[in-house]
């Protein structure tokens, strides 16, 4: 039945989809879709280099304890950091009084509860804490920035698409919106309360310029505080707090692949060996 | 199980001989993947596909079982326990990307699978049975991939499983009720990840157990090869065991490098970056893509935009979405050319390549911006996809003139060398 049947049956049904299809292509509106400035004027990121890119790439102790400054003094005051804690900060570098001290000293506390009424409170942070955010919780968020949600950062690098030189050129990114664009688009604007960015998918961001100047931070190592060395600097802390054992996974990596090649050779081997003389 | 000059187990000391005679099962590995499986002598690389996807499996399983151990399936806290695998198990970052990244790799070797079987007709008589269930495992995979990538609750999660259960709501009337009772609610929420963590951890046992289906069936006919001549005599064929356990093997290794530079150098190259923003069902992402593997049915859909015969254009993309692999169950009767191998097929051979380089296309066409031009393309694809199975394959299979097929197995790779055409086990003493 089904022998004789199917070869009839289906070229039948295929007519049906392709003619449901030719009809979609004849039915297609054939107006040119409507132009988009943020189609023209959007940027790609730009080609900033970091130490762990590459398979043998690793982190820049230097950089990253940098980069946490710049977070700590700058970011930190509207932006979480939930998933990290202070006691990780010893793997890029900070001593056990320094991560102590850290915690102690960070510019909101982490919250809990009177011991003796129950009552919510708050108390100074121990290394063991998580970043505590600068928001109790996201209605105060977006109560203090303009009805925006700063969004919380412990994944931010991986959750962008360009990850952390999207996030370095967005930082510096922010410009006066283009002559050109003003002339071609003429009914673009930018609303009250955003902000032009040509690195933004729609061009125009809640966030406010965050580094404004440079040597807005001080840094300890003398580095010079350009607002591009500050953006490269966090956004590389950044990846540190998405990624915290990458340099864990490529060192792995390399054994792990170096292992596999030597064993797939010797099977290689092995296979041939075993069909020796037998023609397949 | 297959050919009568097989093998037979023999134990060999007394253990293995109570053995045999309590539980046979070192007869039954024997006879299944061991010396007494007598196989074609000419299989090239790509029959190395079946046993890849089988190790595909067994990582997922392994590392699956293993993530299971640290993953909470509540909505309030299934993305931080993910983090939580990341950051603070031990090697438990190795566990998560050798699992998403198993994910794809098992979905590539399957692909090849698939398409070898397409190229060399395995899928005809005497292996229906082996090609239908074949396409039992490819829809369970499917369906186990998809709940897999909810399981992080990120925005890619939630909103995917917003779309895929939302293509239940094209069916008419009963359509919605339908998806509300898949989900447990009006929207994805802790219900449906509830359940669709428990049925992610079944189906993977059940796609073992139509594995072992699957190859009790292929046993009885034997392999295909890449001639699609039927194994005439002891000289076409070689044990499995060592002769195709060692190809495999180094398939194998071949298989791993490639998998371990994903999951080391690049974990993240066929993930969605939205997946690493916790779930929120007030933010629609600007571009909601499925994983890459399904990229072509993703453009099936898409590709329908007119309303046909009465019928919704929704629903014509649901149904062609669902053909496009239905029609798979089909192919061993559409397809009545005798000749299996496309080597021989002058035009099919060519067809198959068009028909490749078509689903590749449409993989590039379901992550594409809509564009105009994109939706055509989409269309054109979508209906060669249809026209090549289910027109232009029964038609060539009445009017090809295939090419002369060799006489046997053992005389396309010989070439007339009289001694290696002997038996197994003699030639290599002479």
């Amino acid at each position: 039945m089904l022998r004789f049947f199917a070869p009839l049956i289906a070229p039948l049904v295929g007519a049906l989809f392709v003619c449901s299809l030719l009809w979609a292509i004849v039915m297609s509106p054939h107006a040119p879709a409507a132009h988009l400035a943020s189609e023209e004027f959007h940027l790609a990121p730009k080609a900033i280099h970091y130490s762990f890119e590459g398979p043998l790439g690793r982190y820049d102790n230097e950089q990253l304890q940098r980069g946490f400054q710049v977070y700590k003094e700058v970011c930190s005051a509207c932006h979480s950091m939930r998933l990290v804690a202070f006691r990780d900060l010893e793997e890029i570098g900070f001593t056990k009084p320094e991560v102590k001290a850290l915690a102690k000293g960070w510019a909101t506390e982490t919250p809990s509860l009177n011991p003796d009424t129950g009552e919510a409170a708050t108390r100074k942070s121990l290394p063991s804490d998580f970043f505590p955010g600068p928001y109790p919780n996201e209605i105060a968020a977006r109560a203090g920035n303009n009805n925006a949600l700063p969004p919380d950062m412990s994944l931010l690098a991986k959750a962008r698409e360009g990850g952390p030189a999207y996030i370095a050129s967005l930082v510096t990114g922010y410009a006066d919106v283009p002559a050109d664009l003003k002339k071609q688009f003429p009914d673009f604007n930018v609303p009250p309360g955003l902000h032009y960015n040509p690195y933004f998918a729609n061009l125009n961001i809640a966030m406010p310029p965050p580094l404004v100047s440079d040597g807005q931070v001080t840094y300890a190592d003398g580095t010079k505080a350009t607002r591009l060395q500050m953006a490269t600097d966090v956004s590389a802390f950044l990846m540190w707090a998405a990624e915290p054992k990458l340099e864990n996974r490529k060192r792995t990596g390399i054994a792990v692949v170096g292992y596999l090649i030597i064993a797939t050779l010797l099977a290689f081997a092995a296979y041939r060996n075993i069909w020796h003389g037998r023609k397949h | 199980m297959s050919f009568p000059w097989a093998a037979h187990y023999a134990p060999k000391n007394p253990f293995m001989r109570w053995m045999d005679e309590k539980l046979p099962l070192p007869r039954l590995v024997y006879n299944a993947v061991g010396a007494g499986y007598p196989v074609p002598r000419n299989l090239n690389y790509f029959w190395n596909f079946g046993v890849l996807a089988g190790a595909a499996l067994g990582i997922q399983i392994i590392t699956g079982v293993i993530l299971a151990m640290h993953y909470a399936a509540n909505g309030l806290v299934a993305f931080d326990s993910v983090e939580h695998i990341m950051r603070d198990v031990n090697s438990g970052w190795l566990i998560r990307y050798a699992h998403a990244n198993g994910a794809s790799f098992f979905f590539i070797v399957v692909y090849m699978h698939i398409f070898r079987g397409l190229y060399y007709g395995s899928y005809k008589a005497p292996r229906e049975m082996v090609w239908l269930l074949g396409v039992v495992i490819f829809l369970l995979m499917m369906a186990t991939a998809f709940m897999g990538y909810v399981l992080p609750w990120g925005q890619m999660s939630f909103w995917g499983a917003q779309v895929i259960t939302g293509f239940f709501s094209a069916i008419p009337v009963v359509g919605e009720p339908i998806r509300m009772w898949l989900l447990g609610g009006f929207a994805p929420d802790n219900d449906a990840l509830n359940r669709f963590f428990s049925l992610h951890y079944l189906l993977p046992f059940v796609i073992a157990a139509v594995i072992v289906l699957h190859i009790w069936a292929l046993h009885l006919p034997g392999s295909n090869n890449p001639t699609g001549v039927a194994v005439q005599g002891p000289e076409d064929t070689v044990p499995f065991h060592p002769y195709y356990t060692a190809k495999d093997g180094f398939g194998l290794g071949v298989f791993l490098i490639c998998f371990s530079l994903m999951v080391f150098f690049a974990p993240n190259a066929l993930g969605h970056p939205d997946n690493y923003i916790p779930a929120n069902p007030l933010s629609t992402p600007a571009h909601i893509v499925p994983e890459w593997y399904f990229l072509p049915f993703y453009a099936i859909l898409k590709s329908f935009t007119a309303n046909f015969l009465g019928v919704p254009a929704k629903l014509w993309g649901v149904m062609a979405m669902f053909g496009a692999i239905l029609l798979l169950f089909f192919l061993p009767w559409i397809d009545r050319s005798p000749i299996r191998s496309g080597n021989y097929r002058p035009i099919y051979k060519k067809l198959f390549w068009v028909l490749v380089v078509d689903v590749l296309l449409l993989g590039y066409l379901g992550q594409a911006e809509v564009t105009p031009t994109v939706v055509l393309l989409s269309q054109l694809c979508a209906g060669y996809y249809f026209a090549h199975f289910l027109i232009v394959i029964p038609i060539i299979a009445k009017f090809e003139t295939p090419l002369p097929l060799p006489n046997s197995i053992s005389e396309s790779v010989l070439h007339g060398e009289a001694a290696e055409a002997a038996p197994y086990g003699t030639a290599a003493t002479a």
